[in-house]
């Protein structure tokens, strides 16, 4: 989605699946602002995308101004899991299982084109998954091979973005909504 | 106390004027009740608040040893980046683990907590603000800051996962080890100062901090009790507890949401009361800089508040720690112990034995 279709008002208010009170509409506010400025994100990198990733983290594109920079090793304490990289059969259900063991709220980036749709392995390889989103559901794509990480700070801030349109009176499954 | 007649700080007045006025207006089981209550309220919104900044200086200080620019979207400069992380927290799912032993599992945290607030409660923040002045405090704060340990091994036991329990035995054995350097570099100083009782601890030091009394003795001390202070905390170049790399989290890998928060805050307490005892110890804690002899500029040293002073010696100590969090990397377990048990041990045993002469001697300032 474009920047400016979502900053328009009307578009937000179409992903807002109530309208909501005045008091919700608070609460939600201070809870949305809290999970949008503070996604940690888990330490996984499968391939060269993780590299990028790093460099996002690195001085030049920090990503700490965003409060992104508290990487998790453990999955229990991420809220984010950004697939950097390409996902073979074999790393699947570990990646699924990964998923499985992070607390809600729980959001997926998925992140170059291998995560997308196999990307350069897409025809002709007998090992890669052709898109994450196979595997897990996956809240915003991030296209490039690898994606600069300017594309990944974007895609962060879309990812908050939509964040900001949840409500605590919708009960979020990312699984129903997805598959 | 010669140059220290004039200090328009003290509060100990008022907190008297407090207790008295309690103890006339309640039956002595009510007052004593109320006085908890309201040192229970100020320590904790003091935890909370000291957490918090505590979080967030760590992040702005990582951020600046690396070159980049920190928290900076939410609030001026960052500053309530915590906040929502807090919030983030709060609102974050509990795993419930099958196979763990669940009363425990929950306890651990609390009872990190715990302790933590125990020490805190005998720490001389300024004149007048100290919750219970023991006539043994260094030995209290030794024995009680050493139980948060407790905490760390029911939460690797009780999670029944196997990089909490490396983590959290990793842990015992790094506390139990330098304890030992922390109480003989501790007791270094009370040899000095001839007393245990914190409150005449800061008053002795009123001409000249110990750490310039005592000159190299002092100073050997205190920088052991830096190193020691580190891994008691499990931060720094000691963090084998929670080893990223090795162990995912260590022994909090299994916490979600608030509880590992708990974790989480009680680490940069730690760091706090370790860096205030090392403060009130060697730095003359809530103590202003005073040279013998020069009236006019103690005078003027006692304008600025104890509590400024405290605060301000505390948080030079925590960047200091917090620097050479970032700068060396991290050891492995035998490097740690061998650090411990080869060299600071005996540098420390022979360290008392020299501070002794010195003190029979009169060889301090």
């Amino acid at each position: 989605m474009k920047y400016e279709e979502f900053k328009d008002n009307e578009t937000l208010e179409l992903f807002k699946q109530t309208g909501g009170n005045v008091f919700l509409t608070t609460v939600d506010g201070i809870i949305n602002w809290g999970r949008k400025n503070s996604l940690w994100p888990l330490t996984f990198a499968t391939s060269c995308c993780g590299i990028e990733m790093m460099a996002f983290g690195g001085s030049r594109h920090d990503m700490s101004r965003f409060g992104f920079e508290v990487y998790r090793a453990s999955p229990r304490q991420a809220d984010v899991i950004i697939v950097a990289g390409t996902i073979v059969h074999k790393m699947a259900p570990v990646l699924k299982r990964l998923y499985d063991q992070m607390a809600d709220p729980k959001y997926v980036v998925a992140m170059g084109a291998c995560a997308i749709s196999g990307g350069p392995f897409f025809t002709n390889s007998y090992s890669v998954v052709r898109g994450v989103e196979h595997v897990i559901p996956v809240d915003v794509y991030i296209p490039g091979c690898p994606p600069r990480p300017e594309a990944l700070i974007y895609g962060m801030m879309q990812l908050q973005r939509k964040i900001e349109t949840e409500s605590i009176m919708v009960k979020r499954d990312p699984i129903k909504e997805y598959f | 106390m010669q140059d220290f007649k004039f200090n328009i700080y003290d509060l100990s007045s008022f907190t008297h004027w407090v207790d008295v006025s309690l103890y006339s207006y309640c039956t002595p089981f009510w007052a004593m009740m109320w006085e908890m209550i309201i040192i229970g309220v100020a320590m904790l919104l003091f935890y909370a608040v000291i957490g918090l900044f505590l979080v967030y200086a760590e992040r702005k200080v990582c951020a600046f040893m690396q070159n980049r620019i920190g928290p900076n979207r939410v609030g001026p400069y960052g500053f309530i980046q915590t906040v929502a992380d807090l919030v983030k927290l709060l609102m974050k799912e509990l795993v419930i683990i099958r196979k763990s032993d669940k009363f425990l599992f929950y306890l651990a945290p609390f009872i990190v907590i715990i302790v933590n607030f125990m020490t805190m409660a005998a720490i001389p923040f300024a004149k007048g603000i100290h919750a219970i002045d023991f006539n043994i405090g260094v030995l209290y704060i030794m024995a009680i800051s050493s139980m948060g340990v407790i905490g760390v091994l029911i939460a690797g036991w009780s999670s029944n996962n196997k990089f909490s329990m490396i983590g959290a035995m990793r842990s015992g054995a790094q506390i139990v080890s330098y304890e030992l350097s922390v109480g003989f570099s501790l007791i270094t100083m009370c040899v000095l100062a001839g007393s245990m009782q914190l409150s005449t601890i800061v008053e002795g030091q009123s001409e000249c901090w110990y750490i310039f009394q005592g000159h190299i003795p002092a100073i050997i001390a205190f920088v052991i009790f830096l190193i020691a202070g580190t891994a008691e905390t499990n931060r720094g170049p000691f963090d084998l507890a929670e080893a990223e790399s090795e162990l995912t989290a260590g022994y909090h890998t299994e916490y979600s949401g608030i509880s590992f928060a708990f974790f989480y805050l009680a680490e940069y307490i730690n760091m706090f009361i370790i860096a205030s005892i090392a403060a009130t110890v060697f730095w003359g804690g809530w103590m202003p800089f005073h040279i013998s002899g020069l009236a006019g500029f103690n005078n003027i040293m006692d304008f600025i508040p104890p509590f400024i002073w405290y605060i301000g010696k505390t948080f030079v100590i925590i960047w200091i720690m917090m620097w050479f969090k970032w700068t060396f990397p991290r050891l492995r377990i035998d490097q740690l112990l061998t650090l411990e048990w080869k060299y600071l041990l005996p540098i420390n045993l022979v360290n008392i034995i020299l501070m002794a002469l010195i003190v029979l001697m009169g060889w301090h300032f």
